[in-house]
């Protein structure tokens, strides 16, 4: 091999791209398949006389654990391989991302192998979301202090 | 410096077995594997366990096809890619056989038969090895990539760690009595081995392994075809491990630009395993199991059977280390050769 740079930038020119427009279309579509499940969920839970703020809450937590039930079953990641962002950015990409580790470790015991590996997936989403909720905490906090 | 090991008496191959899982049985070579487990489990528990469980099924046939009982083998070359090399050490313990932990990534069988072979004719006291690899794509996914059931898209250059094991038994005698090649079978025979020398391409990307490893299988057969003074036409087969789609189309770029054109003579086994049209696996197959099950299961019996005389088969591997990836490394690739041959 000549060159390392240029075998770098033959490789990179060579490899196929991911079919964008495709992605695009089925994220766009079973992620809004998916959304539009959770607007009728909120239609029934309000149907059934629940107050709206409840409602929504059961509708989140019917759709991660639908999501959970799906990756238990085998068939989430098959949906995932063809929705990418449709099946990820929803709520049920979060619980998916807590599932799939929680049931690879499972054989390692449910302390060192659950408890302290559950979150190798979604650990930076929670790390980050928190120190963002915090940050975001301090900021309302000193607008407050300061405008009103 | 002179790289090709050329055997005076060269070491005969009397018996070879594969195992994989349903995927590989769904496979175009699926109906040649000696076994295959319905639910990738091989009637275990986990997935590490499984690994070690078909590894041993393997070498368990390729014993029971030459009638020969494990405490025969004087040395046991294998390895796998779970860490530590579990898979091996874990399957193959109670077979009580002297044994020689490897490990060259998916080149690991091609480097098994070559240590084998030095091993053979160099030690009087080795009179039956056996080398076998093996990789289950549930323990590789999980230890190299992401959970099992994560959702994510793979990209087009991504490749499908094969659920599979091949077992060959190697020995120095000439004439061997038992075969586990049936009536009227000839033993393949190792002429040459060339050990392959580490070559990084500057990949980064652990989803493009073809790439990472195409250097390194164009190193090691430049090096043969010129020390050799030997053309890929004077072969009927150059076979290469699990450069997949994308692998094996930069081989042959980097081939031809030294002047060595692979053309129909190249078979990559990671565009075997697989049917492209109704398995979704991009690329092709990669992993241990991949040259190690077809060459047991199918060319080695195509050999003996004698459809094929004279083949190359170059194990190609990517010595990748997940947490090295994440610090800003490459990956390093490395193809060990063995030149096969029946006479």
């Amino acid at each position: 091999m000549q060159n390392k740079q240029e075998y770098l930038a033959l490789t990179e020119k060579r490899a196929a791209r991911s079919p964008v427009l495709r992605d695009c279309f089925f994220a766009f579509v079973i992620g809004g398949l998916i959304c539009l499940a959770g607007q009728g969920l909120r239609s029934l839970y309000l149907a059934l006389g629940i107050e709206e703020r409840p409602a929504m809450t059961l509708v989140t937590v019917t759709l991660i654990f639908l999501a959970a039930l799906f990756t238990g079953l085998g068939l989430f990641d098959d949906l995932a391989r063809i929705a990418g962002a449709g099946t990820l950015v929803p709520v049920t990409g979060f619980s998916n991302a807590v599932v799939s580790p929680a049931l690879d470790t499972k054989s390692e015991g449910m302390i060192l192998g659950v408890g302290s590996k559950i979150f190798t997936v979604a650990g930076p989403v929670l790390l980050f979301g928190t120190l963002a909720g915090a940050l975001y905490g301090v900021l309302y906090y000193l607008y407050g202090v300061i405008f009103v | 410096m002179k790289r090709i090991h050329r055997f005076q008496r060269p070491p005969r191959i009397l018996s070879a077995a594969a195992a994989g899982g349903k995927e590989e049985r769904r496979g175009p070579h699926g109906e040649e594997f000696d076994f295959c487990s319905p639910n990738d489990l091989f009637g275990v528990q986990t997935w590490e366990m499984a690994e070690g469980e078909m590894a041993r099924a393997s070498l368990s046939f390729a014993l029971k096809k030459a009638g020969i009982r494990a405490e025969e083998i004087s040395l046991l070359f294998a390895g796998d890619l779970q860490n530590q090399c579990v898979a091996s050490s874990e399957g193959l313990c109670s077979v009580g056989a002297p044994f020689v932990g490897v490990f060259g990534a998916c080149s690991t069988m091609a480097e098994g038969l070559a240590l084998a072979s030095l091993a053979i004719s160099g030690s009087s006291q080795v009179s039956l090895a056996a080398v076998l690899t093996s990789s289950h794509n549930c323990a590789a996914e999980r230890q190299f990539r992401t959970p099992l059931e994560y959702g994510s898209q793979r990209t087009p250059t991504a490749q499908w760690t094969a659920t599979a094991a091949g077992s060959v038994l190697l020995t120095g005698e000439e004439n061997p009595k038992k075969t586990g090649w049936g009536p009227g079978g000839r033993c393949p025979q190792i002429s040459e081995v060339v050990f392959g020398k580490m070559v990084n391409g500057g990949i980064t990307d652990a989803a493009n392994m073809g790439a990472a490893m195409a250097p390194s299988a164009a190193d090691t057969l430049l090096t043969y075809f010129r020390e050799s003074g030997r053309t890929p036409a004077d072969f009927e087969l150059i076979l290469t491990g699990d450069l997949g789609k994308e692998g094996s189309a930069l081989l042959s770029l980097l081939m031809a630009r030294e002047g060595f054109y692979l053309q129909e003579k190249h078979v990559d086994c990671g565009m075997l395993l697989y049917d492209p049209e109704k398995q979704d696996v991009h690329c092709g197959a990669s992993g241990c199991g991949c040259i190690a099950s077809l060459l047991s299961c199918h060319f080695l019996p195509r050999m003996a059977r004698g459809e094929l005389h004279n083949i190359l088969a170059v194990g190609t591997g990517a010595l990748m280390n997940p947490s090295l990836i994440q610090q800003g490394g490459s990956i390093t690739g490395i193809a060990h050769l063995v030149h096969l041959e029946v006479r």
